[in-house]
């Protein structure tokens, strides 16, 4: 096919501005619509708050020996997560810790202040690491210099009630100095 | 033009076809301007690390969509699914193995395109725009290798992208935001890997698309940027360069291919079988919140990031901020300014040394990283025999340390330099040792998916919930290994772990082996069986050195009668062949109330429980639920219990220490049932 004879382009009219200014508000209208309802849905997530903080029960205080040497607990809660209900899951970990002779009981999350990893209890070196970026603590949560963790364990409170330990579990935001829950 | 189109005379059918659809398209044009590029000073091999990333990216968006046909994004099935895909779809093992390999050819890529696009000054005016494009592609890609990292849902994926994600809340203001954004909620889950995959196979690919489009439109619009000085003839794009380019791609493939299909080879050549679903990516135990991960590392190409927060020890949470936020984010501003300092009259060479720098920083950091990693492989643990006994002995305590060296600053410098050393080394043991778990717990999560009852829709999780032979390990090490060994006797270490436990050893308890060690008089009262507990000076430890070391009353063929008798109640799997004959002359020894029966209940005999344990049973499955339930129960210890708790029993208003399923976990690991693979 040949190409049609060029043909001189149509004059500007006067209301072109008009026409302009409407095409750009209406596409922009018609493209933001979905836009919007998109970024609404996309930011659901900011107003789901974590079922957690409230008091788990953990175990019996006899099961946490009066050694000075933690223990390692599951934390076992009903857990939600978007459409599917957990009943009674582990959760998470808590270290319970006993001094000799003593009832009160120390409780620390297993979650690294540092980056979020697991810490491990080190039995032979009696102190916790952490495997990820050889964070070290003592066994009462400190800090073991130098490490990269920003702050030491994150000790939870913890209830003892007719003879059964209680944690408030929480989660805390990583890398930060203050040890701060989240919502 | 010079080739114009010919005069349409006397043309073929095929050629009136191209012809309808060239006028209606002018697709010849477009197929032109993209083969018949000039490439100043001939074909060149340097100029062939673009066409080998978009090679890759193609290659990953095929087998990207058939990954995608079969995967499964949700906490319960996206582990599931990715099992399927590698271990009984047909070919499966080999799309995920090139999809996976291919993603890491591609960050090579990237780090050779870019070199030579820096080394070439192909930043330049008028080049710009597309050099900074070529750095958004990068991150873009970037950010799908980190997002796919997540997407199989196993241990790996799951604690590194935690830590990913943790970091991402470092960012200032926003980040807390910005990290429950992507996390899809305030815990990880479902929504955690309907983002991840919408990131992955959606939005990061469909950009990378669309700068692509524009990338590659750019680089024909300002053309090649040919390496000075130009020595040879000029040759066009199509066929001279695009032969080097297609060579450069099968290298490529032949590499992934090569790392893919190299341990296969490796069997052959061993004679092993091979198994296709452990060839290609790996899989990882599905993801458990609950379950430390101690072998946690980001993919290699990630591994000098993860370095650098080591780098920072000391420096408080300003560290972790310099090290994932600020320092990673100036380099890569700096690298966006490479145009603008190309300008500068020493531009170029400033420019070529930071990327080089960037480039040998990176690899150090890797290379350290491995190094910290496994250490132990060549470490010389010898050497360190003296260090470690020292410390052993001392506690750690500095002054004591101190004072063993004499005060003498030379050896404590030198002690301290070598305890240092040790400690690597021990970590470098601790990442090994979890690592050799790692691979057990995804051996073992594979071996149970495959059962002919296939996975529950609870998913993954709850096979391994529910399997003696994960979780035994687990809850006996929280409830009862404070007071009982589980060690096989004859392993080198068992020796201290018994003589340090308070309870008897429970390894194989109920086998003959183990009833032989009960009416052993040797064993009885040692740390294996009673000697550690309050039954060391009881009537069993006192019947079994006297009375049945007296050969008028007990011969040695009914002592084996009776450890043959009692395995044969306890039935514990893999135990050995017991011979029904002596099974029956044992049982009759046992419940005789001149012997066993005078204080226990067994067989059909009169004695009632409450003296001594039950042995109708004993160490059978509801024997040993029984007893860890309740050992003050009367068919157990109702007077003479030493310490044991009632894991069972609940206290008024609360909850039992172990649950039934767990207790019921407990029994079958301790009496070997579980699930055993083909």
């Amino acid at each position: 096919m040949d190409d049609p004879a060029p043909v001189p382009p149509p004059a500007d009219a006067r209301r072109s501005f008009l026409a302009k200014l409407m095409a750009m508000v209406g596409g922009g209208l018609a493209t933001l619509t979905p836009v919007a309802a998109g970024v609404w849905m996309t930011l659901d997530p900011l107003r789901r708050k974590s079922s957690a903080a409230s008091f788990l029960p953990i175990t019996k205080v006899e099961s946490v020996p009066d050694d000075g040497l933690p223990r390692q607990f599951p934390v076992i809660a009903d857990r939600t997560d978007a459409w599917t209900g957990f009943e009674a899951e582990p959760i998470g970990a808590v270290y319970l810790r006993r001094e000799q002779g003593s009832d009160t009981i120390e409780a620390f999350s297993a979650t690294c202040p540092h980056a979020g990893c697991f810490i491990e209890l080190d039995k032979r070196d009696r102190c916790f690491r952490c495997p990820c970026h050889n964070s070290a603590f003592t066994l009462d949560g400190g800090i073991v210099s130098p490490s990269p963790s920003p702050r030491t364990m994150d000790a939870l409170e913890c209830e003892v009630r007719d003879g059964r330990v209680a944690v408030k579990w929480e989660n805390y935001y990583s890398g930060i100095a203050e040890k701060v829950a989240r919502p | 033009m010079s080739d114009a189109p010919a005069p349409r005379t006397r043309r073929g059918p095929l050629a009136k076809l191209a012809d309808f659809f060239d006028d209606r398209t002018g697709y010849r044009a477009v197929v032109h301007e993209a083969l018949y590029e000039r490439v100043p000073g001939g074909a060149r091999w340097r100029y062939v690390w673009g066409s080998t990333l978009v090679f890759a990216f193609v290659t990953q968006m095929i087998t990207g969509l058939v990954l995608w046909s079969s995967y499964s994004a949700s906490a319960q099935t996206a582990w599931e699914s990715v099992y399927f895909i590698q271990h009984e779809m047909a070919g499966g093992w080999l799309v995920r193995g090139i999809h996976h390999v291919m993603a890491q050819a591609m960050v090579v890529l990237l780090a050779l395109h870019l070199m030579q696009v820096v080394i070439d000054g192909a930043y330049r005016a008028p080049r710009e725009v597309n050099f900074w494009l070529g750095l958004i592609l990068m991150k873009l890609v970037l950010g799908m290798a980190l997002t796919g990292y997540l997407l199989p849902w196993d241990q790996k994926g799951y604690w590194a992208t935690r830590v990913a994600t943790n970091l991402a809340g470092l960012v200032p203001l926003i980040g807390p935001s910005l990290q429950q954004l992507v996390v899809g909620g305030p815990d990880y889950g479902h929504h955690t890997l309907t983002r991840f995959f919408a990131l992955h196979a959606g939005f990061l690919p469909g950009t990378l698309i669309a700068f692509l489009v524009v990338h590659l439109t750019l680089f024909r619009k300002h053309g090649l940027c040919a390496k000075q000085p130009i020595t040879k003839p000029d040759c066009m794009f199509w066929p001279d360069q695009v032969l080097k380019d297609v060579v450069a791609m099968l290298a490529v493939l032949a590499v992934v291919l090569g790392v893919i299909l190299l341990p296969a080879v490796r069997a052959m050549v061993e004679g092993r079988p091979i198994v296709p679903g452990e060839l290609g990516a790996e899989l990882g135990a599905p993801a458990d919140p609950s379950q430390p991960y101690a072998a946690a590392r980001p993919e290699w190409y990630f591994l000098f990031l993860f370095q650098f927060l080591k780098v920072f020890e000391g420096w408080g949470a300003d560290g972790e901020f310099l090290g994932a936020i600020v320092v990673p984010g100036v380099l890569l501003g700096m690298m966006f300014l490479m145009p603008l300092v190309g300008r500068w009259k020493l531009g170029h060479r400033f420019n070529v040394l930071f990327t080089v720098a960037i480039l040998v920083g990176a690899g150090l950091l890797t290379a350290m990283a491995l190094r910290e990693d496994y250490a132990a492989a060549w470490a010389d643990r010898e050497a360190y025999a003296d260090v470690e006994q020292l410390i052993e002995e001392t506690g750690n305590d500095p002054e004591k340390i101190a004072a063993t060296l004499g005060n003498d600053e030379a050896r404590i410098a030198e002690f301290q330099a070598k305890a240092h050393e040790l400690e690597e080394i021990r970590r470098s043991e601790a990442f090994f040792a979890a690592v050799k778990q790692a691979e057990a717990e995804a051996h073992r999560a594979v071996e149970l998916a495959g059962r002919p009852e296939r996975i529950p829709p609870g998913g993954a999780l709850e096979l391994i919930r529910t399997d003696p032979l994960s979780q035994g390990p687990i809850l006996f090490a929280q409830h009862c290994s404070s007071c009982h060994a589980h060690v096989d006797p004859a392993a080198p270490e068992a020796a201290e772990l018994m003589a340090a436990s308070s309870a008897a050893n429970l390894s194989r308890f109920g086998s003959a082996a183990w009833a032989r060690g009960l009416l052993d008089p040797e064993l009885v009262a040692g740390p294996a069986y009673f000697g550690n507990t309050a039954h060391a000076e009881g009537d069993m430890v006192s019947y079994v050195t006297n009375d049945m070391t007296d050969r008028d009353s007990w011969s040695e063929e009914q002592i084996e009668a009776v450890a043959v008798a009692l395995a044969a109640e306890a039935a514990v799997v893999d135990d050995e062949p017991l011979d029904p004959a002596i099974v029956e002359q044992g049982r009759a020894l046992m419940a005789d109330e001149e012997r066993c029966g005078s204080c226990h209940h067994a067989g059909d005999n009169e004695t009632e429980n409450g003296y001594a344990p039950d042995l109708a049973g004993w160490a059978g499955r509801e024997w040993l639920i029984g007893i860890i339930t309740d050992p003050n129960h009367e068919r157990f210890y109702p007077e003479t219990n030493d310490r044991m708790p009632s894991f069972g029993v609940a206290e008024e208003g609360g909850v039992p220490a172990l649950s039934a399923t767990q207790i019921g976990l407990l029994a079958d690991w301790l009496r070997g049932e579980w699930y055993r693979g083909e």
